[in-house]
Protein backbone atom coordinates (compact mmCIF):
# COMPACT_ATOMS: atom_id res chain seq x y z
CA UNK A 1 0.00 0.00 0.00
CA UNK A 2 1.48 3.51 -1.33
CA UNK A 3 0.39 5.77 1.46
CA UNK A 4 1.54 9.63 2.23
CA UNK A 5 4.61 8.54 4.07
CA UNK A 6 6.48 6.48 1.67
CA UNK A 7 5.06 8.31 -1.45
CA UNK A 8 7.73 10.43 -2.07
CA UNK A 9 10.75 7.57 -2.27
CA UNK A 10 7.87 5.92 -4.27
CA UNK A 11 7.47 8.87 -6.84
CA UNK A 12 11.35 9.20 -6.95
CA UNK A 13 11.70 6.17 -8.05
CA UNK A 14 9.60 6.82 -11.26
CA UNK A 15 11.25 9.91 -11.97
CA UNK A 16 14.50 10.31 -14.57
CA UNK A 17 17.35 11.51 -13.42
CA UNK A 18 18.91 14.53 -15.03
CA UNK A 19 22.41 13.38 -16.83
CA UNK A 20 24.61 14.98 -14.60
CA UNK A 21 27.55 13.50 -16.69
CA UNK A 22 26.30 15.31 -20.31
CA UNK A 23 25.40 18.33 -18.41
CA UNK A 24 28.60 18.95 -16.85
CA UNK A 25 30.41 18.28 -19.88
CA UNK A 26 28.44 20.89 -22.02
CA UNK A 27 28.60 23.44 -19.23
CA UNK A 28 32.31 22.92 -19.22
CA UNK A 29 32.64 23.51 -23.03
CA UNK A 30 29.88 26.15 -23.23
CA UNK A 31 31.24 27.79 -20.13
CA UNK A 32 34.78 27.83 -21.41
CA UNK A 33 33.88 28.85 -24.68
CA UNK A 34 32.27 31.82 -23.28
CA UNK A 35 34.98 32.92 -21.22
CA UNK A 36 37.67 32.29 -24.48
CA UNK A 37 35.34 34.58 -26.38
CA UNK A 38 35.89 37.50 -23.06
CA UNK A 39 39.73 36.91 -23.40
CA UNK A 40 39.69 37.19 -26.88
CA UNK A 41 38.15 40.61 -26.37
CA UNK A 42 40.21 41.45 -23.69
CA UNK A 43 43.13 41.14 -25.64
CA UNK A 44 41.01 43.00 -28.29
CA UNK A 45 40.96 46.03 -26.25
CA UNK A 46 44.42 45.68 -24.77
CA UNK A 47 45.92 45.78 -28.48
CA UNK A 48 43.34 48.77 -29.12
CA UNK A 49 45.96 50.74 -26.37
CA UNK A 50 43.49 50.42 -23.14
CA UNK A 51 45.59 50.03 -20.02
CA UNK A 52 44.88 46.42 -18.15
CA UNK A 53 42.63 47.81 -15.94
CA UNK A 54 40.72 49.87 -18.25
CA UNK A 55 40.54 46.84 -21.04
CA UNK A 56 39.06 44.81 -18.12
CA UNK A 57 36.07 46.84 -17.35
CA UNK A 58 35.75 47.35 -21.18
CA UNK A 59 35.48 43.45 -21.76
CA UNK A 60 32.51 43.08 -19.00
CA UNK A 61 30.88 45.58 -21.09
CA UNK A 62 31.25 44.12 -24.11
CA UNK A 63 30.43 40.25 -22.68
CA UNK A 64 26.65 42.17 -20.91
CA UNK A 65 26.54 43.61 -24.51
CA UNK A 66 26.47 40.33 -26.49
CA UNK A 67 24.90 38.26 -23.24
CA UNK A 68 22.00 40.80 -24.14
CA UNK A 69 22.17 40.53 -27.96
CA UNK A 70 21.97 36.72 -28.09
CA UNK A 71 19.11 37.11 -25.83
CA UNK A 72 16.87 39.67 -27.72
CA UNK A 73 18.22 37.54 -30.95
CA UNK A 74 16.32 34.64 -28.86
CA UNK A 75 19.51 32.68 -29.20
CA UNK A 76 20.72 32.64 -25.71
CA UNK A 77 17.92 30.78 -23.76
CA UNK A 78 18.99 28.08 -27.02
CA UNK A 79 22.61 27.76 -25.81
CA UNK A 80 21.52 27.58 -22.08
CA UNK A 81 19.79 24.44 -22.40
CA UNK A 82 22.64 22.96 -23.32
CA UNK A 83 25.12 25.12 -21.68
CA UNK A 84 23.17 25.13 -17.99
CA UNK A 85 25.60 26.59 -15.47
CA UNK A 86 28.28 27.29 -18.01
CA UNK A 87 25.98 30.21 -19.65
CA UNK A 88 24.23 30.86 -16.35
CA UNK A 89 27.52 31.58 -14.25
CA UNK A 90 29.35 34.65 -17.07
CA UNK A 91 28.39 37.64 -17.00
CA UNK A 92 27.05 36.72 -20.15
CA UNK A 93 24.23 35.27 -17.49
CA UNK A 94 23.85 38.02 -15.77
CA UNK A 95 23.06 40.06 -19.35
CA UNK A 96 20.62 37.22 -20.01
CA UNK A 97 18.79 37.23 -16.68
CA UNK A 98 17.76 41.36 -16.83
CA UNK A 99 17.04 41.19 -20.52
CA UNK A 100 15.03 38.27 -20.65
CA UNK A 101 12.56 39.87 -17.69
CA UNK A 102 12.75 43.30 -19.23
CA UNK A 103 11.57 41.79 -22.52
CA UNK A 104 8.93 39.61 -21.25
CA UNK A 105 7.53 42.28 -19.06
CA UNK A 106 7.52 44.77 -21.61
CA UNK A 107 3.31 44.06 -22.29
CA UNK A 108 2.95 45.90 -18.75
CA UNK A 109 4.45 49.43 -19.41
CA UNK A 110 7.97 50.80 -19.60
CA UNK A 111 8.03 51.89 -15.56
CA UNK A 112 5.94 49.39 -14.14
CA UNK A 113 6.64 46.73 -16.39
CA UNK A 114 9.80 46.62 -18.45
CA UNK A 115 11.98 48.61 -16.01
CA UNK A 116 10.48 47.38 -12.42
CA UNK A 117 10.60 43.91 -13.35
CA UNK A 118 13.97 43.62 -14.87
CA UNK A 119 15.29 42.92 -11.99
CA UNK A 120 13.23 39.99 -10.73
CA UNK A 121 15.77 37.55 -11.35
CA UNK A 122 19.31 39.58 -11.11
CA UNK A 123 17.80 41.51 -8.31
CA UNK A 124 19.48 39.10 -5.60
CA UNK A 125 22.59 39.09 -7.10
CA UNK A 126 23.02 43.10 -6.51
CA UNK A 127 21.33 43.10 -3.43
CA UNK A 128 24.15 40.46 -2.26
CA UNK A 129 26.78 42.15 -4.37
CA UNK A 130 26.43 45.55 -3.29
CA UNK A 131 26.48 43.98 0.43
CA UNK A 132 29.23 42.26 0.23
CA UNK A 133 31.22 44.37 -1.55
CA UNK A 134 30.44 46.84 1.27
CA UNK A 135 31.32 44.36 4.12
CA UNK A 136 34.40 43.27 2.29
CA UNK A 137 35.18 47.30 1.51
CA UNK A 138 35.05 47.61 5.41
CA UNK A 139 37.32 44.80 6.68
CA UNK A 140 39.91 45.89 3.90
CA UNK A 141 39.75 49.67 5.28
CA UNK A 142 40.26 48.37 8.90
CA UNK A 143 42.92 45.60 8.43
CA UNK A 144 44.34 46.16 4.98
CA UNK A 145 47.23 48.10 4.09
CA UNK B 1 -30.81 13.19 -3.82
CA UNK B 2 -31.51 10.43 -6.26
CA UNK B 3 -28.50 11.13 -8.62
CA UNK B 4 -25.75 11.12 -5.85
CA UNK B 5 -24.36 7.23 -5.85
CA UNK B 6 -21.62 6.96 -3.35
CA UNK B 7 -19.19 8.71 -1.73
CA UNK B 8 -18.45 11.08 -4.57
CA UNK B 9 -20.29 10.59 -7.89
CA UNK B 10 -23.22 11.86 -9.58
CA UNK B 11 -25.10 10.10 -12.20
CA UNK B 12 -27.14 11.66 -14.97
CA UNK B 13 -30.56 11.23 -14.92
CA UNK B 14 -30.84 11.53 -18.53
CA UNK B 15 -27.30 11.28 -20.30
CA UNK B 16 -26.02 15.19 -21.11
CA UNK B 17 -25.08 15.04 -24.85
CA UNK B 18 -22.28 16.76 -25.85
CA UNK B 19 -23.32 18.10 -28.92
CA UNK B 20 -20.56 20.10 -30.80
CA UNK B 21 -16.91 20.41 -29.69
CA UNK B 22 -13.89 21.57 -31.29
CA UNK B 23 -9.91 22.57 -29.98
CA UNK B 24 -7.64 25.03 -30.91
CA UNK B 25 -4.11 24.76 -31.14
CA UNK B 26 -0.45 27.00 -31.31
CA UNK B 27 1.96 25.28 -33.84
CA UNK B 28 4.41 23.42 -31.77
CA UNK B 29 0.96 21.28 -30.73
CA UNK B 30 0.00 21.18 -34.27
CA UNK B 31 3.43 19.73 -35.37
CA UNK B 32 2.41 16.52 -32.45
CA UNK B 33 0.88 13.12 -33.73
CA UNK B 34 -2.89 14.69 -32.73
CA UNK B 35 -4.68 17.38 -35.46
CA UNK B 36 -6.80 20.09 -34.23
CA UNK B 37 -9.72 22.09 -36.01
CA UNK B 38 -7.37 24.35 -36.27
CA UNK B 39 -3.83 25.04 -35.58
CA UNK B 40 -2.12 28.53 -35.22
CA UNK B 41 0.68 29.53 -37.69
CA UNK B 42 2.48 31.34 -34.80
CA UNK B 43 2.12 31.70 -30.63
CA UNK B 44 0.70 35.33 -31.05
CA UNK B 45 -2.94 33.95 -33.14
CA UNK B 46 -2.51 37.55 -34.40
CA UNK B 47 -2.59 38.96 -30.96
CA UNK B 48 -0.50 41.63 -29.40
CA UNK B 49 0.36 40.02 -25.68
CA UNK B 50 0.47 36.20 -24.69
CA UNK B 51 -2.97 36.83 -22.53
CA UNK B 52 -5.05 38.37 -25.54
CA UNK B 53 -3.85 35.24 -27.54
CA UNK B 54 -5.15 33.10 -25.10
CA UNK B 55 -8.59 34.40 -24.95
CA UNK B 56 -8.68 34.62 -28.65
CA UNK B 57 -8.12 30.73 -28.58
CA UNK B 58 -10.59 30.19 -26.40
CA UNK B 59 -13.02 32.85 -27.93
CA UNK B 60 -12.04 30.56 -31.51
CA UNK B 61 -12.56 27.15 -29.93
CA UNK B 62 -16.24 27.98 -28.67
CA UNK B 63 -17.36 29.10 -31.25
CA UNK B 64 -16.35 26.67 -33.60
CA UNK B 65 -17.42 23.95 -31.20
CA UNK B 66 -21.09 26.17 -31.06
CA UNK B 67 -21.23 26.19 -34.99
CA UNK B 68 -20.71 22.32 -35.37
CA UNK B 69 -23.32 21.71 -32.61
CA UNK B 70 -25.81 24.34 -34.72
CA UNK B 71 -26.11 26.48 -31.53
CA UNK B 72 -25.89 30.63 -31.50
CA UNK B 73 -25.42 32.60 -28.51
CA UNK B 74 -28.59 33.17 -27.72
CA UNK B 75 -29.13 29.56 -27.14
CA UNK B 76 -26.16 29.13 -24.77
CA UNK B 77 -27.65 29.56 -21.41
CA UNK B 78 -24.43 28.89 -19.19
CA UNK B 79 -20.42 29.07 -20.03
CA UNK B 80 -18.17 27.38 -17.69
CA UNK B 81 -14.52 28.31 -18.48
CA UNK B 82 -11.24 28.68 -16.88
CA UNK B 83 -7.49 29.35 -17.85
CA UNK B 84 -4.42 29.09 -15.55
CA UNK B 85 -4.02 33.19 -15.75
CA UNK B 86 -4.18 34.94 -12.72
CA UNK B 87 -7.72 35.95 -12.12
CA UNK B 88 -8.94 33.60 -14.83
CA UNK B 89 -8.59 36.62 -17.30
CA UNK B 90 -8.33 34.62 -20.24
CA UNK B 91 -11.70 33.39 -19.44
CA UNK B 92 -13.13 36.64 -18.92
CA UNK B 93 -11.75 38.79 -21.72
CA UNK B 94 -12.59 35.91 -23.95
CA UNK B 95 -16.19 35.91 -22.99
CA UNK B 96 -16.35 39.68 -23.20
CA UNK B 97 -19.02 40.66 -25.41
CA UNK B 98 -20.70 37.09 -24.85
CA UNK B 99 -24.48 37.70 -23.83
CA UNK B 100 -24.18 34.29 -21.77
CA UNK B 101 -24.32 33.45 -18.18
CA UNK B 102 -20.60 33.06 -17.13
CA UNK B 103 -18.99 30.99 -14.53
CA UNK B 104 -15.38 31.45 -14.24
CA UNK B 105 -14.07 28.83 -12.53
CA UNK B 106 -10.33 27.72 -11.63
CA UNK B 107 -9.28 23.85 -11.29
CA UNK B 108 -5.55 23.94 -12.38
CA UNK B 109 -5.57 21.80 -15.18
CA UNK B 110 -8.65 20.01 -14.28
CA UNK B 111 -10.94 22.74 -15.04
CA UNK B 112 -11.58 21.44 -18.45
CA UNK B 113 -13.54 18.38 -16.25
CA UNK B 114 -14.55 20.53 -13.74
CA UNK B 115 -16.35 22.79 -15.92
CA UNK B 116 -17.86 20.17 -18.16
CA UNK B 117 -19.18 18.09 -15.10
CA UNK B 118 -20.72 21.36 -13.74
CA UNK B 119 -22.52 22.20 -16.97
CA UNK B 120 -24.08 18.79 -17.32
CA UNK B 121 -24.92 18.96 -14.16
CA UNK B 122 -26.90 22.31 -15.07
CA UNK B 123 -29.12 20.50 -17.62
CA UNK B 124 -29.60 17.50 -16.26
CA UNK B 125 -30.91 19.38 -12.85
CA UNK B 126 -33.28 21.16 -15.00
CA UNK B 127 -31.51 24.50 -14.72
CA UNK B 128 -30.83 24.98 -18.81
CA UNK B 129 -31.16 23.00 -21.71
CA UNK B 130 -27.71 24.64 -23.42
CA UNK B 131 -24.54 24.84 -21.69
CA UNK B 132 -20.95 24.69 -22.57
CA UNK B 133 -17.35 24.42 -21.38
CA UNK B 134 -14.13 26.03 -22.13
CA UNK B 135 -10.36 25.75 -20.93
CA UNK B 136 -7.31 26.98 -22.31
CA UNK B 137 -3.68 27.01 -21.62
CA UNK B 138 -1.19 28.97 -22.92
CA UNK B 139 2.75 28.08 -23.03
CA UNK B 140 3.86 31.60 -23.15
CA UNK B 141 0.93 32.71 -20.98
CA UNK B 142 2.16 30.10 -17.97
CA UNK B 143 5.83 30.56 -18.13
CA UNK B 144 5.79 33.74 -17.15
CA UNK B 145 3.51 33.50 -14.41
CA UNK B 146 4.54 30.29 -13.00
CA UNK B 147 8.46 29.90 -14.02
CA UNK B 148 10.59 32.13 -16.31
CA UNK B 149 10.48 34.93 -19.18
CA UNK B 150 11.02 32.68 -22.24
CA UNK B 151 14.09 34.20 -23.21
CA UNK B 152 16.08 33.22 -20.13
CA UNK B 153 18.53 30.76 -20.51
CA UNK B 154 17.47 27.66 -18.06
CA UNK B 155 17.71 23.86 -17.87
CA UNK B 156 14.50 22.21 -17.32
CA UNK B 157 14.43 19.25 -15.36
CA UNK B 158 13.45 15.63 -17.38
CA UNK B 159 10.29 15.33 -14.70
CA UNK B 160 9.27 19.16 -15.92
CA UNK B 161 5.97 19.35 -17.99
CA UNK B 162 5.68 21.73 -20.94
CA UNK B 163 2.67 23.64 -20.90
CA UNK B 164 0.14 23.17 -24.00
CA UNK B 165 -1.09 25.79 -25.66
CA UNK B 166 -4.38 25.07 -26.93
CA UNK B 167 -7.92 25.45 -25.90
CA UNK B 168 -11.08 23.31 -25.97
CA UNK B 169 -14.45 23.53 -25.95
CA UNK B 170 -17.59 21.61 -25.42
CA UNK B 171 -21.66 22.57 -25.94
CA UNK B 172 -23.86 20.40 -24.09
CA UNK B 173 -27.09 20.21 -25.43
CA UNK B 174 -30.63 18.39 -23.90
CA UNK B 175 -32.16 16.14 -26.46
CA UNK B 176 -29.21 16.54 -28.99
CA UNK B 177 -29.49 13.27 -31.00
CA UNK B 178 -26.05 10.84 -31.80
CA UNK B 179 -23.59 12.62 -29.49
CA UNK B 180 -21.45 11.43 -27.10
CA UNK B 181 -23.16 11.76 -24.04
CA UNK B 182 -22.15 12.40 -20.29
CA UNK B 183 -23.57 9.56 -17.73
CA UNK B 184 -21.62 10.39 -14.81
CA UNK B 185 -19.91 12.88 -13.06
CA UNK B 186 -17.22 12.21 -9.96
CA UNK B 187 -15.90 15.48 -8.12
CA UNK B 188 -12.56 15.19 -6.68
CA UNK B 189 -11.26 15.39 -3.26
CA UNK B 190 -8.01 17.86 -2.50
CA UNK B 191 -5.28 15.32 -2.34
CA UNK B 192 -1.65 16.08 -0.68
CA UNK B 193 0.49 13.55 -0.79
CA UNK B 194 3.76 15.55 0.25
CA UNK B 195 5.39 16.52 -3.66
CA UNK B 196 7.03 19.93 -2.71
CA UNK B 197 8.67 20.32 -6.64
CA UNK B 198 6.48 22.11 -8.94
CA UNK B 199 8.38 20.80 -11.48
CA UNK B 200 7.08 17.02 -10.89
CA UNK B 201 3.53 17.91 -11.21
CA UNK B 202 2.54 14.74 -12.75
CA UNK B 203 3.73 12.98 -9.04
CA UNK B 204 2.11 15.52 -7.16
CA UNK B 205 -1.27 14.79 -9.21
CA UNK B 206 -1.14 11.19 -9.47
CA UNK B 207 -2.33 10.69 -6.32
CA UNK B 208 -5.78 12.48 -6.78
CA UNK B 209 -6.31 10.42 -10.17
CA UNK B 210 -5.81 7.90 -8.11
CA UNK B 211 -8.57 8.71 -5.31
CA UNK B 212 -10.86 10.04 -7.96
CA UNK B 213 -10.78 6.72 -9.91
CA UNK B 214 -11.09 4.62 -7.12
CA UNK B 215 -14.24 6.61 -5.89
CA UNK B 216 -15.61 6.57 -9.35
CA UNK B 217 -15.23 2.82 -10.03
CA UNK B 218 -16.59 2.19 -6.25
CA UNK B 219 -19.29 4.38 -6.56
CA UNK B 220 -20.74 3.04 -9.99
CA UNK B 221 -19.59 -0.73 -9.47
CA UNK B 222 -17.50 -0.72 -12.35
CA UNK B 223 -14.06 -1.69 -12.86
CA UNK B 224 -11.20 0.07 -15.46
CA UNK B 225 -12.28 -3.32 -18.10
CA UNK B 226 -15.88 -1.98 -18.47
CA UNK B 227 -14.64 0.95 -20.09
CA UNK B 228 -13.17 1.35 -23.65
CA UNK B 229 -10.13 4.53 -22.27
CA UNK B 230 -9.91 5.39 -19.48
CA UNK B 231 -7.50 9.12 -19.83
CA UNK B 232 -6.36 11.42 -17.22
CA UNK B 233 -5.47 15.16 -18.44
CA UNK B 234 -2.00 16.10 -17.70
CA UNK B 235 -0.27 13.89 -15.31
CA UNK B 236 2.69 12.93 -18.43
CA UNK B 237 5.14 10.05 -18.38
CA UNK B 238 6.15 10.45 -14.66
CA UNK B 239 2.89 11.00 -13.27
CA UNK B 240 0.78 8.42 -15.67
CA UNK B 241 3.80 5.53 -14.71
CA UNK B 242 2.82 6.52 -10.97
CA UNK B 243 -0.99 5.94 -11.45
CA UNK B 244 -0.09 2.81 -13.29
CA UNK B 245 1.72 1.51 -10.29
CA UNK B 246 -0.49 3.19 -7.47
CA UNK B 247 -3.74 1.19 -9.05
CA UNK B 248 -1.12 -1.96 -9.23
CA UNK B 249 -0.42 -1.84 -5.55
CA UNK B 250 -4.28 -1.88 -5.50
CA UNK B 251 -4.31 -5.27 -7.46
CA UNK B 252 -5.85 -3.22 -10.32
CA UNK B 253 -4.55 -2.94 -13.93
CA UNK B 254 -5.18 -0.51 -16.20
CA UNK B 255 -3.10 -1.84 -18.88
CA UNK B 256 -3.85 -1.18 -22.67
CA UNK B 257 -7.11 1.39 -21.86
CA UNK B 258 -5.42 3.56 -20.15
CA UNK B 259 -3.50 7.01 -21.78
CA UNK B 260 -2.87 10.60 -20.98
CA UNK B 261 -3.14 13.44 -22.78
CA UNK B 262 0.02 14.85 -21.61
CA UNK B 263 1.70 12.03 -23.52
CA UNK B 264 -0.15 11.80 -26.32
CA UNK B 265 -0.03 15.70 -27.47
CA UNK B 266 3.94 15.49 -28.17
CA UNK B 267 6.02 13.26 -29.61
CA UNK B 268 8.25 13.87 -26.38
CA UNK B 269 11.25 12.75 -28.28
CA UNK B 270 11.57 14.97 -30.97
CA UNK B 271 9.83 17.77 -29.63
CA UNK B 272 11.70 18.07 -26.08
CA UNK B 273 9.06 18.05 -24.32
CA UNK B 274 10.69 16.09 -21.22
CA UNK B 275 7.57 14.25 -19.18
CA UNK B 276 5.16 15.32 -21.68
CA UNK B 277 1.97 18.33 -21.98
CA UNK B 278 0.39 19.99 -19.11
CA UNK B 279 -2.10 22.83 -18.63
CA UNK B 280 -5.56 22.98 -19.19
CA UNK B 281 -5.35 22.94 -23.09
CA UNK B 282 -3.83 19.81 -22.80
CA UNK B 283 -7.19 18.09 -21.22
CA UNK B 284 -9.11 20.32 -23.35
CA UNK B 285 -7.91 20.18 -26.18
CA UNK B 286 -7.15 16.11 -26.81
CA UNK B 287 -10.27 15.59 -25.39
CA UNK B 288 -12.02 17.86 -27.74
CA UNK B 289 -11.02 16.86 -30.94
CA UNK B 290 -9.04 13.25 -30.95
CA UNK B 291 -11.10 11.44 -28.09
CA UNK B 292 -14.76 12.83 -28.96
CA UNK B 293 -14.42 12.57 -32.68
CA UNK B 294 -13.08 9.00 -31.99
CA UNK B 295 -16.20 7.88 -29.88
CA UNK B 296 -17.98 9.53 -32.83
CA UNK B 297 -16.05 6.92 -35.30
CA UNK B 298 -17.00 4.12 -32.69
CA UNK B 299 -13.29 3.77 -32.05
CA UNK B 300 -14.36 4.00 -28.31
CA UNK B 301 -18.02 3.58 -26.91
CA UNK B 302 -16.99 4.20 -23.26
CA UNK B 303 -14.52 6.75 -22.17
CA UNK B 304 -13.84 8.20 -18.55
CA UNK B 305 -11.83 11.88 -18.58
CA UNK B 306 -10.10 12.48 -15.68
CA UNK B 307 -8.75 15.81 -15.31
CA UNK B 308 -5.62 16.46 -13.11
CA UNK B 309 -5.11 19.76 -11.53
CA UNK B 310 -2.01 21.21 -9.12
CA UNK B 311 -3.24 23.81 -7.22
CA UNK B 312 0.08 25.28 -6.53
CA UNK B 313 0.78 29.00 -6.69
CA UNK B 314 4.40 30.50 -7.09
CA UNK B 315 3.73 32.09 -3.85
CA UNK B 316 2.66 28.68 -1.94
CA UNK B 317 5.94 26.76 -3.56
CA UNK B 318 8.17 30.09 -2.55
CA UNK B 319 6.89 29.39 1.22
CA UNK B 320 7.91 25.87 0.69
CA UNK B 321 4.07 24.06 1.00
CA UNK B 322 3.89 20.67 -0.79
CA UNK B 323 1.32 20.60 -3.86
CA UNK B 324 -2.48 20.07 -3.16
CA UNK B 325 -4.36 18.47 -6.41
CA UNK B 326 -7.30 17.21 -7.21
CA UNK B 327 -8.75 15.51 -10.44
CA UNK B 328 -12.49 15.33 -11.41
CA UNK B 329 -13.86 12.71 -13.54
CA UNK B 330 -16.23 12.36 -16.50
CA UNK B 331 -17.50 9.21 -17.71
CA UNK B 332 -18.77 9.67 -21.98
CA UNK B 333 -20.50 7.20 -23.49
CA UNK B 334 -21.49 7.23 -27.37
CA UNK B 335 -23.96 4.48 -28.52
CA UNK B 336 -24.54 5.55 -31.93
Amino acid sequence: MIDKKNYQAFADAHAPKSKIWKNLLFAFLIGGAICTVGQGVLSFWKSAGLDTEAAGSATSASMVFLGALFTGLGLYDRLAKYGGAGTLVPITGFANAIVSAALEFKSEGYVLGMSAKMFTIAGPVLVFGISFSVVYGLILRLFGG
Amino acid sequence: MGKRIGNQTLAMTTPVPVAGFAAVAGKKEGQGPLTFDYVAPDATFGEKTWEKAESKMQRDALDRAMAKAGVSEKELELLCAGDLINQCIASAFGTRGREVSFLGLYGACSTMAEGLGLAACMIDGGFASCTAAVTSSHFCSAERQYRFPLEYGGQRTPTAQWTVTGAGAAVLKANFPHAPCITHVTFGQIVDFGIRDANNMGAAMAPAAHQTLTALFADTGTEPADYDLILTGDLAAVGKNILIDLFASDGVTLAGRYDDCGCMIFDGAAQDTHAGGSGCGCGASVLCCHVLNGMRQGQWKRVIFAGTGALMSPVSSQQGESIPSVCHAVVLEYTG
